[in-house]
This record gives C-alpha cells, sequence and structure tokens, in this order.
C-alpha cells in the first residue's frame, strides 16, 4: 500500500513504488531474487554489515565526497549558488562503486562465489570488476558491442581488474542489450553467480536496495549544506539514466517540501527526433528487465532503441522509482540533448577544472535553464556523478580532434 | 470441459503422451509460417504453442531470438498473431493453441482486449516467462473471464513452498522447465526430469509438460516417458533457419522438411 504522506516509504512488501517495480522475472529466477531480499533484509538489520560497508566506503572509496562551492560557475550564470557533489573523486571514479560495495559484501554475505554485472559507459563495470578484485570473486561483465567501441579505456581498466568482458551482439548492442545478456547468463547459474545490477532498476529488491545504498550522497550533502550554510539545499540536479545518482542524492530530501528537485533525461538528437533516451517524456508504462516502468516502446509494445552521447544514460527505460516520482509530480523531469552535454562538458572544464562525465554533464547542461533566473541565496546542489575521462574519445570525435 | 482438458484426457485415454511443438509467430514470413502451422496436427502434433515474438527475449536463447528477429523482419504485429490463430482455428476446432511470450505487448495491447481477442481467435492457453504469479493477476482475472488458461511454470529452482505459489491459480497444463538457462542452451537429460516431475505430481492433477533443452527425437522419446508431454522449441526454429537462403527467405520444400522434422520429434514421443 503507497503511504499518502511520505515519499520514502515506498515500495511495498513486493517491491511496488505505486504500480511500478515488482518483480518480472523468469520463474527459475524468483527462488534466488526472493532470497537476495531476505538477506538485503537480514543485512540491513544486522550493525556488523553497516559497520563493515562503513568501513569500506570511508578507507576504500574515500567517502564522504566533498561538497564543492562552484564559484566561477556560479559567477558564470549569475544566479543560484552552485554547489558541485564530487562522486566523481570516489575510487573508479564515479557513484557506482557506492552500490557495488554494498552488493559485493551481500553477495559475500550469501555465499555466493561468481559474480557478473552489467555495465553501459563501463563505470558500473569498472566499479564492480574493483570490488571483485577486492574480494577475490571471478567476474563476468556483460556489456553492448557499441559501448566496447565508444568506452574502450573502461574496456581496458576492467580487464586489467581481472574481469571478463562479454561483448553482447544483439539488439541495439548497448546497455539494454547487456543487461539481458546478464539476466540470461544469472538464469544458467543462479547456483553460484550473483548479479551486481548498476542501477535502481531490475526485479526487487534491486531498485530499492541500489537506491539504500547510494542514499548516502544524499545523507552526506544534507550534512555538508548544514555545514556549509547552516540549513538545507534549496534545488537539486541530477542526471538520469536508469536513475541510481538521482534517487541517490534526491532520496534523503524527497520528504523536505522546501526542496525542489531536477532529473535531467537524456534528449539525444531532441524530443522530437526518435533518438533518445528520455523514457518518461517519451515512453509508456511497460515491463522490461524485472520492472515494471516507464519504456521506450512502438504502438505494439515492442521496446524501441535509445539514443543518447552518454552510453551511461542509452536506456531506453527508467527505474520504478523515478517512475513513481514522476506520476506525483515530486520531481523535475526534464531533458538535456547531446549538443548541450558536450557544451556543458567543455563549460565545466574550463570554469571548474573538472571534466565531468557526460552522464554528469547532462545535469551541468540544465544549469543554464533555471541558474540564471534563481536568486542568488538560492542553495543548487549538482551531482557530479563520474569524472569524464573516459569520455574524451567521444568529445574529441564530437570536436572533430583525432587522438 | 476446456480443448485442452479434452485433449490431454483423450491422450490419457488412449496412453499417450502430448508432443507440444513451439515455433514463432511469423517465423520466417507470415505465410510460410501459416503454412507450418496448419500442418502441425497432421505432423502428430498434440498442442501447439505459438511464440509471440518480443524485443528483448529474457529467456530465450539465439535461435527463438533470430526467429524473432526474422518475424519482425516479415511485420509480425500482435494484431497478425491473433489473426493467424483464427484462420488455423476455422480449419482445426480441437487442437489446443498456446502463446507464449512476455507480457510487455499485451500490457501494451490491453490486457482485456487481448484476452477478449483471443478468446474469439480461439487461444486456449497462455504462457508468459515473465510473469511470475506474484504479478499476474491481472491477467488471469482477464483471462479466466475469456475462457483462457494461465499455464505456469515449475523450474529446476522451485522447492516445496514455491510449487504451492505457483499451483494456486495454474491452468491448462504445468510446464516444467527441465533446465536451468535460457531456452536450447543446455540439454535435458531424463533422469533428473522424472525425479522433478515425480516430486510434483503429488501435489496437482494437471498434467505435467517438459521443455527447454530438447532437440533430438530420442530426448523427446525419454522425457515423454516420464511426463504427459513434451514441447520442442529451438530444435525445430532451427530446423526452419536451415531451409532459408541469404537472405531469410524460405528455401524450396522448406514446410515440407519441417513438418517431417516435427513428424519424427512427436513420433518418438509418442513412444515410437
Amino acid at each position: 500500500m503507497t503511504k499518502l504522506n511520505s515519499y520514502t516509504a515506498q515500495p511495498d512488501a513486493h517491491g511496488h513504488f505505486g504500480p511500478y517495480g515488482g518483480r518480472y522475472v523468469a520463474e527459475t529466477l524468483m527462488p534466488l531474487i526472493l532470497a537476495v531480499e531476505q538477506a538485503y533484509e537480514q543485512a540491513k538489520a544486522d550493525p556488523a554489515f553497516q559497520t563493515e560497508l562503513d568501513y569500506y566506503l570511508k578507507h576504500y572509496v574515500g567517502r564522504p565526497s566533498p561538497l564543492y562551492y562552484a564559484q566561477r560557475l556560479t559567477d558564470h550564470f549569475g544566479g543560484a549558488k552552485i554547489y558541485l557533489k564530487r562522486e566523481e573523486l570516489n575510487h573508479t571514479g564515479a557513484h557506482k562503486i557506492n552500490h557495488c560495495m554494498g552488493q559485493i559484501l551481500l553477495a559475500k554475505r550469501m555465499g555466493k562465489t561468481r559474480i557478473i554485472a552489467e555495465t553501459g559507459a563501463g563505470q558500473h563495470g569498472v566499479a564492480t570488476a574493483t570490488v571483485a578484485a577486492l574480494f577475490n570473486l571471478p567476474c563476468t561483465i556483460y556489456m553492448g558491442e557499441l559501448d566496447i567501441e565508444r568506452q574502450k579505456p573502461n574496456v581496458f581498466r576492467m580487464r586489467l581488474l581481472g574481469a571478463e568482458v562479454k561483448a553482447v551482439t544483439s539488439g541495439s548492442r548497448s546497455l539494454k542489450d547487456a543487461m539481458n545478456g546478464a539476466l540470461r547468463d544469472w538464469v544458467a547459474n543462479v547456483h553460484d553467480t550473483f548479479y551486481i545490477i548498476g542501477t535502481v532498476g531490475g526485479p526487487h529488491p534491486y531498485p530499492m536496495m541500489v537506491r539504500d545504498f547510494q542514499s548516502i550522497i544524499g545523507r552526506e550533502t544534507r550534512a555538508q549544506m548544514m555545514e556549509a550554510e547552516g540549513r538545507l539545499p534549496d534545488t537539486l540536479v541530477a542526471c538520469v539514466g536508469g536513475g541510481s545518482n538521482a534517487m541517490g542524492l534526491f532520496y534523503e530530501f524527497l520528504n523536505e517540501p522546501s526542496v525542489n528537485m531536477f532529473a535531467v533525461e537524456a534528449a539525444g538528437h531532441g524530443l522530437n527526433t526518435d533518438k533518445h533516451a528520455a523514457s518518461l517524456a517519451g515512453g509508456r508504462d511497460g515491463v522490461l528487465h524485472g520492472m515494471r516502468s516507464y519504456f521506450l516502446q512502438n504502438d505494439d509494445g515492442q521496446i524501441q532503441e535509445a539514443h543518447s552521447i552518454s552510453a551511461g544514460l542509452d536506456y531506453p527505460g527508467i527505474g520504478p522509482e523515478h517512475a513513481w516520482l514522476f506520476d506525483r509530480k515530486r520531481v523535475n523531469y526534464v531533458p538535456a540533448t547531446d549538443d548541450e552535454a558536450v557544451a556543458a562538458f567543455q563549460l565545466c572544464a574550463k570554469k571548474e577544472g573538472i571534466l565531468p562525465a557526460l552522464e554528469s554533464a547532462h545535469a551541468l547542461a540544465y544549469l543554464e535553464k533555471i541558474a540564471p533566473a534563481l536568486p542568488r541565496d538560492n542553495l543548487l546542489v549538482v551531482n557530479l556523478s563520474g569524472r569524464g575521462d573516459k569520455d574524451i574519445y567521444t568529445i574529441a570525435g564530437r570536436l572533430g580532434v583525432t587522438l | 470441459m476446456t480443448r485442452i482438458e479434452k485433449r490431454f484426457a483423450a491422450l490419457r485415454a488412449a496412453g499417450r503422451k502430448a508432443f507440444i511443438p513451439f515455433i514463432s509467430a511469423g517465423d520466417p514470413d507470415l505465410e510460410t509460417f501459416a503454412h507450418i502451422l496448419a500442418g502441425l496436427p497432421q505432423a502428430g502434433c498434440d498442442l501447439i504453442e505459438i511464440g509471440m515474438p518480443f524485443s528483448d527475449p529474457m529467456a530465450d536463447g539465439p535461435a527463438i531470438e533470430r526467429a524473432n528477429l526474422r518475424a519482425f523482419a516479415a511485420g509480425i504485429t500482435m494484431k497478425k498473431i491473433i489473426a493467424a490463430v483464427a484462420a488455423f482455428r476455422r480449419a482445426d476446432a480441437e487442437t489446443p493453441i498456446i502463446l507464449m511470450g512476455y507480457i510487455n505487448p499485451i500490457l501494451s495491447y490491453g490486457i482485456d482486449a487481448f484476452a477478449a481477442d483471443a478468446q474469439n481467435a480461439g487461444v486456449d492457453g497462455l504462457i508468459i516467462a515473465d510473469l511470475p504469479p506474484e504479478e499476474d493477476s491481472t491477467l488471469r482475472a482477464a483471462a479466466q473471464k475469456h475462457g483462457i488458461d494461465i499455464v505456469r511454470l515449475v523450474a529446476p529452482t522451485t522447492d516445496e513452498n514455491r510449487l504451492a505459489t505457483i499451483l494456486n491459480g495454474a491452468g491448462g497444463f504445468l510446464y516444467y522447465v527441465s533446465v536451468a538457462g535460457i531456452t536450447g542452451s543446455k540439454q535435458a537429460a531424463a533422469e533428473p526430469v522424472a525425479r522433478a516431475v515425480a516430486a510434483i505430481r503429488p501435489h496437482t492433477n494437471l498434467p505435467v509438460a517438459v521443455g527447454f533443452g530438447i532437440t533430438t527425437p530420442e530426448q523427446a522419446h525419454d522425457i515423454a516417458a516420464v511426463a504427459d508431454g513434451v514441447v520442442v522449441g529451438s530444435a525445430i526454429v532451427n530446423r526452419i533457419a536451415a531451409n532459408l537462403d541469404g537472405d531469410n527467405k524460405p528455401k524450396q520444400g522448406l514446410t515440407a522438411d519441417v513438418l517431417g522434422f516435427v513428424a519424427t520429434l512427436a513420433d518418438a514421443a509418442h513412444g515410437n
């Protein structure tokens, strides 16, 4: 049942966020999915689990990540006071390590001896390969052939970390197909394998579990903003593909009515074209990858290929909690195109000396739409979810530069 | 009595096991598919599973995924699948038709509209690979209203507790997934299947058909001996693929060759 007076009481016992979420998987997987849920509930209630997680987040990942006042971006836009939540400074260079650390500790607790994951941009794949190396578990990463091509540095990183990277050649050969590949592996290897899902998606309990592991971003942001400014932020901005970094930042503030939230979907070539990845703006209610949510699909219910310059946002769906927050209008879901993201990437590099991931550049791209019109005392936080070193080949290609 | 009940009752009376082929709707093209479908009862098929192609068939292996792509290229849609069943039904009032697929195209079609159209076309059962019992109440209610069974899947990972959940609301027959994995990926062995079917029996009167990983007449024979029916999918789909030219156009004699292969499987399942 949905509790009407709270935005943080979701999901229900079967993993539903309103009508979304749930468990839409093959029967072969159901017992394992239920076991993951049970193990997670037990871990959540076990102080020793949290202590171990906190230890690794502090000493290995490098948390807390700074909340940095971006003075030059603030001056550039001449409006809101802009802070950057520096998730790109985490070990492995993105927020993905937060949920990978939580999930691998759970996998160990369940006695699983093999790790699989899907990846789009490679950030989640690198983070998974990293924790698999740390805990000495063999690891297979599924990645679309197209993404392997456009994210070569991360592919090599994963291999250096000892992971096997399997190319997925079906469909659009990107993130959606990588997830199909991982799910097919899992159903054939349920006895020993743990699937570390890289977003707030998939069957219950993953959307809830990944959100919980990522919500440290918002908790830190609250404490850091209280310390810096003595009050809550006014505006939060994050990019959304599946939606893990946005949920991580937003969750802590959902029940704070004064906090305005913007989640930026990848609009690719534009929402008026068929080349975008904005599943809320351009999709509708459906089921894929174990969850009910919004998906890009044709009139006959066939899932359509997404497009984004950012491999991490190139996914035709979105996590079920976002679908619910969209329907409830708690979060503003807004678009940024490939071109706008590339421009924001360059702006952030030149103004702040930070190369943002192309994913995060979508969040930065929305600043020009809102920041100038906001008053100087509006405290705005952008989740800088990842670093952009992996994207320099894509940016170079875009700018006509050969590396 | 439903068509499925009648068919299994007749088989039981004759001391025979059911042979159930799977083919993807619209594979390799709409016309050839219709010819194959029309010939299946004559080839010895007792019930027929028709796959509803989906863009992301996560429970299926490469053979059926490629069949889906051929069907999409040939212009298959949910409406055309319903129409193909209706055309089959005009010539055959007896052979049960089970549609197998994923929930999203049905959700998109509209669950009630789909159940109504499926009933009118003569569909008898639905197997939805990504719809566990916890999520199927809406579809089940619509199907029940329109006299269509929801055929539930039982897996090698299913324990006794889970089996009770699966049986609550199961209709038509039970589909035992003989290997943990995707379709066409591993080979089913008769001995573990026999043990699994024996474990299911005390809990239900529904017939138990076995599928996933049955590719040869010998396997069909051995598995049928320990169950009420066998399903063969990927092997038939591969036989269709073997009869296509480089442009996925059917070669001369495709239908006869595929139906001949199906007949050897059916013969074996029937104990010959």
